[in-house]
């Protein structure tokens, strides 16, 4: 039944692309589009929740579709109905954004007919039961995802983000498609039934994770693979950006943990080292990338980079947890990522939809032009600002609960009995720490710069708050934002069977327990209540305002700033986005970026004006990338020439190829 | 039941009452280290009260923000205080948050307050605002590795259990828990912007933090804001005591001698406390805000080296 539904919406959602083609231009197309996706996610959304909630028989199916032999097979079961919930959730808060935000796009027919196939690309990959059809729908996500980031492809700068976009993308389905073909044998049993059953020899097994984490890698932006990630979301019209960044990169996670969980039943004994080593260091470079930049919406996609490291902190405990028998600390782990899923795909969609709105009012994204937007856009800058507290992971909001589990499973692994991870787990630890702090570094940075001081340029001065439908997804996702927080054990218990399909154990029942408190092992280890940290915090800070505007005094007087006594009219004095970051630049980027700078200062009696330029280097693009670039542009450069030879020339290439590979034949045993 | 809320009621007052005079003593102790008479030991009531029969002077540019942080900030530390046991363990409500969550509220209230800060645009908020935020990005991480030492040596991370584990005999001395007690103290010196970090009672000059934040704050705002940093002062203190000096701290369910007790334990631990902040703070000099990093970084490290240890090995 739930299949049938989830399948009925992805044809509606591949007959609305026809639609679109045909009413795009007009002034309905955007309304019957984006309601139209709204409808349907939404009726897919809830019918996998009812199926991840009743925990049903997973419902299974094959399609004459595909390659004939094979058919497309689909299955629902726990894991991949938790996944439809987040990508349909997703997908509905941005088509609900779009019905207020798609309709300014000057571009229409360059988004509107790519936007429903992409919905139902992610919805596709989840459901897909074999690896013809999974990789299929995970082209087809890619692809439609290209067009939409190419939407735009009047800037140099977007069209530069979707060839790099469009290279990464093959690679890594190059990666997973080499993995799907090593786990189906040399039978070619490419039915994810049959790959369950199938033997593999370690050296095999290995090799597949490691084109797991390169293909899953590359589309969630692990570090190194990452460097497409920050240029493709920001490109794309914002509500697809909200979507790239918080559902595209779940599929994403999915993928692996469909492929390392699932699919591959031969442990490899290192692989929760691997990941958990680069977990980490994702986490931290992706944090300190955001707090470099100074366009709104790269630093958000940048900060997916270190959520997505904190995602694979929690997968790489529970694989290590798994490899040593430990199954209820492997449960709590898993939770813990799968719940930082849920929570990044809402805070995330958020703010992406705050910066769009941002964007749309002062038509910049660059932070250095905006501030005091509070003032003229106070429902958005609200909405941003639930979305700062719960990414920068502080209680009483959802980015927290699922950080404390996450901090509660590595508490848990000096049990394991690895030496090697006795060293790495405390490490991935600090790392994760220091990466929740600079996380709050960073949103204080983005709201503050952004929403709060003075105007930095007439466009800010002149914003408008955002059209009605764009703050209902707004306030929707940021509702959802504190329900998840302050009602943990709900979510947590409603991911229990995913846990215990994948790692064979399951957090305790948490909904019995009182208050709605949260007690991953036992509660003498360690427990948190969301509910009642948040009424304590209202009713304190209700009670002292209520008390002292009574008892002492509420009397108020608007005066001009004092800023010790001497204030600069000039908004240009306040902290910018760079000078805000400058701190941090110069303890972690002098290494990091090797960041540096310049004063200029000119001669006395020179009247030209001083300056302080500050350089980053990208070191990843430096010394991974920029090599393979180099490469392959002086290659190309060389046999440019073999553009331009005489026709003699020609044939005796010719002749010399045949005789090559005649000699080859020959001498071949 | 109705003792562990009536005990948990006390530590609530309790808190809000004391913070006060925990500053006024050191400020005391300081001044007569450096043989002054100093303000008297209420002055600190008495600037509160004075601050809040006052108006308030806002900022023309200042948004809804700027005036509901104070009660924010207020709330998160407060909250965050009523839960680390002072005179008795048995807290009613200490299972709501543990101790990542009481860090977490605190880090809440940093994040308030460096928005306040940066609200009315001018460039001595955002001075203040993004020093603080460097600070915190190393304190933070830094106490969450002492954390992560306590709760495995303690198998909890909830503090009233830590606390009634650390008490016990069979805790003895370990290498981490000094490490882990080096590394807090030095974390809690830079959070409460103390020297050498911070100097809590300088202004106008390029190098204060927490200052610079909540300059353009005034009357019951300001109160607020003071009396807040003041609890998270005594929370410290608290912290430092209940979880390495646990003597005298009133069991779970204690009988009100005990309790008595423990409350007596409690000042005399504070008047300890305060009087070795006081001598710290005039034997040294405030340092450059660029070596506040060697200096956090020194506590990040010593939380690694104490957890690690204990991943190792358990006894140590």
């Amino acid at each position: 039944m739930t299949l049938i539904v989830v399948l009925a919406a992805m044809g509606g959602l591949f007959a609305l692309t026809i639609l679109a083609l045909a009413i795009g231009r007009t002034a309905l197309g955007p309304v019957v589009v984006y309601g139209g996706s709204l409808l349907i996610c939404a009726v897919a959304g809830l019918a996998a929740l009812w199926q991840l909630v009743g925990g049903a028989e997973a419902p299974t199916a094959t399609l004459p579709l595909g390659l004939p032999w094979l058919g497309a097979h689909f299955r629902i079961d726990a894991l991949a109905a938790f996944f439809l919930v987040v990508v349909n959730l997703g997908s509905a808060a941005a088509s609900l954004f779009a019905l207020g935000y798609g309709r300014r796009e000057h571009a229409p027919m360059r988004v509107l007919p790519f936007y429903p196939t992409f919905l139902a690309a992610m919805s596709l990959v989840v459901v897909a039961d074999d690896a013809y059809t999974f990789l299929f729908s995970w082209e087809l996500m890619s692809i439609s995802s290209w067009a939409l980031v190419v939407a735009h492809h009047e800037t140099r700068d977007n069209l530069r983000a979707g060839y790099i976009y469009v290279v990464m993308a093959s690679f890594g389905t190059f990666a997973l498609l080499l993995a799907f073909g090593l786990l189906a044998g040399s039978d070619g049993g490419y039915a994810f039934a049959q790959m369950r059953d199938l033997p593999l020899t370690p050296t095999v097994a290995a090799l597949v994770l490691i084109l797991v984490l390169v293909g899953a890698g590359s589309k969630a932006g692990l570090v190194p693979l990452h460097v497409w990630l920050p240029l493709a979301h920001p490109a794309a019209p914002s509500h697809v950006s909200a979507l790239m960044s918080g559902v595209m990169t779940k599929v994403a996670v999915y993928a692996f943990i469909r492929i390392v969980f699932d699919l591959l039943q031969t442990p490899v004994w290192w692989s929760s080292m691997l990941v958990l080593a680069i977990a980490g260091i994702t986490c931290v470079m992706g944090v300190l990338y955001a707090l470099m930049q100074h366009d709104l919406k790269r630093l958000l996609a940048y900060h997916t980079v270190e959520n997505i490291g904190i995602i694979f902190i929690g997968l790489g405990l529970a694989l290590a947890f798994q490899a040593y028998g430990l199954a209820s600390a492997a449960a709590l782990a898993f939770t813990a990522a799968l719940l930082h899923v849920f929570n990044h795909s809402l805070f995330k969609s958020l703010l992406f939809f705050g910066s769009g709105a941002v964007l749309n009012a002062t038509g910049m994204r660059d932070m250095e032009h905006q501030g005091g937007l509070i003032h003229r856009m106070p429902l958005t800058a609200f909405t941003f600002l639930v979305g700062s507290v719960a990414i920068s992971a502080l209680p009483p909001l959802n980015g927290f609960v699922s950080e404390w589990l996450t901090f509660q499973a590595i508490l848990l692994s000096p049990e394991l009995p690895s030496w090697g991870l006795k060293f790495l787990v405390p490490a991935v630890g600090a790392l994760l720490a220091l990466s929740a702090a600079l996380a709050a570094a960073c949103f204080v940075k983005a709201f503050g710069v952004t929403f709060l001081g003075r105007p930095r340029s007439k466009a800010a001065e002149r914003a408008q708050e955002t059209d009605r439908y764009s703050l209902a997804a707004m306030f929707l996702l940021a509702g959802l934002c504190l329900i998840a927080g302050i009602f943990p054990g709900v979510f947590i218990d409603a991911l229990a069977p995913v846990a215990k399909a994948l790692v064979g154990e399951s957090l305790p029942l948490q909904s019995d327990l009182p208050y709605f408190s949260i007690v991953p092992i036992a509660e003498s280890r360690g427990s948190y209540d969301g509910l009642l940290v948040f009424l304590f915090m209202l009713v304190s800070g209700s009670l002292a305002a209520v008390a002292i505007h009574r008892l002492a005094s509420n009397r108020l007087r608007r005066g001009p700033a004092w800023d010790c006594g001497f204030p600069d009219p000039s908004p240009a004095t306040q902290y910018s986005s760079a000078s805000f970051a400058q701190p941090i630049r110069r303890v972690f980027g002098t290494m990091m970026f090797r960041a540096r700078e310049t004063v200029d200062m000119p001669a006395p009696g020179d009247m030209r004006p001083a300056r302080l330029e500050v350089g980053l280097r990208d070191l990843i693009w430096d010394v991974a990338y920029a090599p393979i670039v180099g490469g392959i542009d002086y290659g190309a450069r060389q046999l440019n020439r073999l553009q331009f030879l005489t026709i003699r020339q020609y044939l005796s290439l010719v002749f010399a190829a045949l005789v090559g590979l005649l000699l080859v034949l020959a001498i071949w045993p | 039941m109705m003792l562990n809320l009536l005990v948990q009621g006390a530590q609530m007052a309790l808190v809000l009452l004391l913070a006060p005079l925990l500053v006024g003593f050191v400020r005391k102790m300081k001044a007569r280290l450096l043989r002054r008479q100093g303000p008297p030991l209420l002055q600190p009531y008495r600037d509160l009260i004075r601050l809040l029969r006052k108006e308030v002077v806002l900022a023309d540019g200042a948004s809804w923000l700027f005036r509901a942080c104070p009660y924010v900030i207020f709330a998160a530390i407060w909250v965050a205080a009523s839960l680390v046991p002072t005179f008795g363990a048995g807290l009613m409500f200490s299972w709501s948050a543990d101790l990542i969550a009481i860090i977490a509220l605190l880090g809440l209230a940093r994040f308030f307050l460096a928005l306040a800060g940066l609200d009315i645009g001018t460039s001595f908020g955002g001075i203040g605002a993004s020093r603080e935020v460097m600070i915190a990005s190393l304190a933070e991480p830094a106490m969450l590795m002492v954390v992560f030492t306590l709760a495995l040596v303690a198998g909890s991370t909830q503090l009233s259990t830590m606390a009634g584990f650390l008490v016990s005999s069979e805790v003895g001395l370990r290498v981490s828990l000094g490490m882990a007690l080096f590394a807090l103290i030095m974390v809690a010196i830079a959070e409460n912007g103390r020297i050498p970090i911070d100097n809590p009672a300088t202004h106008l000059e390029l190098t204060m933090v927490h200052e610079a934040m909540v300059l353009e704050y005034s009357g019951r705002h300001l109160a607020l804001i003071d009396l807040a940093s003041e609890i998270k002062l005594l929370l410290y203190a608290s912290l430092i005591a209940c979880l390495f000096v646990p003597w005298g701290l009133a069991p779970a369910g204690a009988t009100p001698e005990a309790l008595a007790i423990g409350l007596a334990a409690y000042v005399a631990k504070l008047g300890v406390g305060g009087f070795l902040l006081a001598v710290f703070e005039t034997s040294i000099a405030k340092m450059r805000v660029f070596r506040v990093p060697e200096f956090l970084g020194a506590a990040l490290m010593l939380g690694l080296l104490a957890a690690l240890l204990l991943f190792v090995s358990r006894s140590l």
